[in-house]
């Protein structure tokens, strides 16, 4: 089956802009700007089914009709910050892809009556920022960006912004915060940034992936995206998949594949030949799931992997064999997670701190049973009290790996 | 020497980029942009920034600490920083690392006695299936090196030196 979103792995060049023209491109985005009113775009992206691919799965359409129309200028946010662990899918598309994220960054940005777009990439991808940027001006130049589009009214401009390592701004409000040239950190909610985003001004935030999807739902309708994945799912994701399987990468997907056709038919299964002990699908901010037959045989979207004590997340599916210790891999989840808390708020800042020193006792082999005790204490203390989701996040592991590999910490603290 | 009057092409690009009256956005390019120049950013340089951008010089310096590319102190040229994320330490990224250290003859967050190279562990960068992976950040802005053999990357600091001889 050809890509919808990882087209450049079917047509050389397509980052090429008369080679995506050829294939179709920016015909949707002509069409909707010359024949369709903005709330017909969000209307096709609703019926979709599409949701976002940041990670909270949450309805694109329905977002984008949240937008405040009594308080103007209106803006849109591309979230290309992707810096969670195990996350690569969005730098793949953006290289391979450039001109179909755009298209559709546009297209959001015509449904809610944008006429700025900005486009929030981690700092590391600085090459890539040059590139986007290249691109952008490419459009601007065949008239697909700029002043009164294809003769209407409307104009549109697209901007790069990179931030400079900072995990927590890929969360939406600290992006913002980040972008207005502040620290990144989160702002209490609500009010939600459809009503107040940049500069105080409704603004719609979506990932990159989310992004992507839109040219090809337009340009093929509603139904034909609703035919592939699950009546919880829409359509097709990028499976960022790494840890220990023999070919890691990203593998293009519709929603309902099970973990055993990704790691075993697409991937060549697990180094080694060993068998998978642990899947972490949102990678290091997941629960931990105990991997058996029945497991390995469950389709892949939202509702079925929440079955599972789990949630999808941006569906970066971190594999482990029988070799790893869960000890060592919460000792890994949360030296990052104490390193990218922003501290404005207790919970995280000093539950990290203190999960810090335990896992690394008890990893070291210093640690008692009381300190897993301890450890899984204030784990559970912190859940429910942090001002956003990654305070949460950082207990994921923690907790799920202390009760459901209680084995793995028995051995810590003997040896 | 004010930004604006060695970068004055630079600095008036990054500031179209936002609504004139919320210019303090461009506070993180023109940090890069000002770091560019001797590999940290200086204290006179935030004053320049802050006048510029109508900020007070706390602010900008609060925002050089909170995000983790922007750097205060002098090191090493390049900034070689390996991944050794969970993702990348499922692959080796670890004994890389140390091998790395080994053949360098320093440790972590050290920079080699030629000021070239400082070593450092970073998170995840996004590259986790090609690990063991690191990132150059130097002059010429961050580069990504996948894939990595310790061989590979003593070929890399060889060709790094032989440029800076030049
Ligand atoms: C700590 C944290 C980090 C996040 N990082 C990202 C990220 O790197 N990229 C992203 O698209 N969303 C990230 N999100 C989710 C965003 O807050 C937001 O929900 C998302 O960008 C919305 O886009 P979507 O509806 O298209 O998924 C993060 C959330 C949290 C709490
Ligand atoms: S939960 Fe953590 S990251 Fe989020 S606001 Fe609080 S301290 Fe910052
Ligand atoms: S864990 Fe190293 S790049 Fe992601």
């Amino acid at each position: 089956m050809s890509h919808v979103l990882l087209r450049h792995r079917d047509i050389p060049n397509i980052n090429r802009l008369d080679v995506y023209k050829k294939n179709g491109g920016f015909a949707a985005w002509k069409k909707a700007v010359t024949k369709m009113q903005p709330n017909e775009v969000t209307g096709v992206v609703k019926d979709s089914g599409l949701r976002g691919r940041g990670g909270a799965g949450f309805p694109t359409g329905m977002k984008w009709s949240f937008i405040d129309n009594k308080n103007w200028p209106h803006y849109v946010v591309a979230n290309a910050d992707e810096s969670e662990p195990g996350t690569f899918k969005d730098r793949e598309i953006m290289e391979g892809n450039p001109f179909q994220f755009l298209e559709g960054l546009a297209l959001g940005s015509y449904a809610v009556g944008a006429n700025a777009a900005y486009v929030y990439l981690r700092g590391e991808f600085w090459e890539l920022a040059a590139f986007l940027d290249e691109k952008i001006a490419e459009m601007e130049e065949a008239g697909y960006l700029g002043e009164n589009l294809f003769g209407t009214e409307y104009s549109l401009k697209i901007y790069t912004h990179l931030g400079a390592g900072a995990y927590i701004c890929g969360e939406e409000t600290a992006l913002l915060e980040s972008l207005e040239g502040k620290r990144g950190q989160p702002r209490v909610r609500p009010p939600f940034p459809p009503s107040y985003g940049l500069y105080g001004k409704p603004t719609i935030i979506n990932n990159v992936e989310t992004f992507t999807n839109v040219p090809a739902i337009l340009a093929n309708g509603a139904d034909w995206y609703k035919s592939m994945g699950t009546m919880d799912s829409a359509g097709v994701k990028v499976f960022s998949l790494s840890g220990r399987v023999r070919k890691p990468g990203n593998y293009e997907l519709p929603f309902g594949t099970t973990f055993r056709q990704l790691i075993y038919e697409h991937a060549g299964g697990v180094q080694e030949g060993r068998p998978v002990k642990a899947i972490m699908p949102a990678g290091a901010s997941s629960s931990l799931i105990v991997v058996d037959d029945k497991v390995l045989d469950t389709p892949m979207d939202y509702a079925t992997v929440r079955t599972l004590g789990a949630d999808l997340g941006s569906a970066s599916v971190i594999v482990l064999d029988d070799t790893v210790d869960i000890d060592w891999v919460i000792n890994k989840t949360i030296k990052f997670f104490k390193h990218e808390s922003c501290g404005k708020c207790t919970p995280c800042r000093e539950g990290n701190y203190w999960m810090k020193h335990l896992t690394s006792r008890i990893h070291s082999g210093n640690g008692s049973k009381d300190d897993v005790d301890l450890l899984l204490n204030v784990a559970k203390q912190m859940q429910g009290k942090c001002l956003c989701a990654l305070g949460e996040f950082s207990t994921m592991a923690v907790v799920t790996g202390i009760e459901r590999f209680p084995q793995d910490f028995k051995k810590a603290v003997k040896a | 020497m004010s930004l604006e009057k060695t970068h004055p092409k630079e600095v008036k690009q990054i500031l179209s980029k936002y609504p004139l009256e919320h210019k303090r956005s461009a506070v993180m390019p023109l940090l890069y942009l000002a770091q560019r120049e001797e590999g940290f950013i200086t204290k006179s340089a935030m004053q320049d920034i802050a006048q510029m951008l109508e900020m007070t010089e706390t602010e900008v310096a609060s925002i050089v600490g909170f995000y983790t590319l922007y750097h205060d102190e002098k090191a090493g040229k390049y900034r070689m920083q390996v991944c050794t994320d969970l993702p990348c330490a499922l692959r080796g990224a670890d004994e890389f690392l140390n091998n790395l250290c080994g053949n360098l003859g320093i440790k972590v967050g050290e920079t080699t006695p030629d000021g070239l190279v400082t070593l450092e562990a970073v998170m995840c960068l996004a590259a986790c299936d090609k690990a063991p992976m690191f990132q150059t950040q130097g002059p010429d802005g961050i580069k990504y090196h996948e894939l990595m053999t310790v061989d590979r990357t003593m070929e890399l600091i060889d060709a790094l030196k032989q440029a800076e001889e030049k």
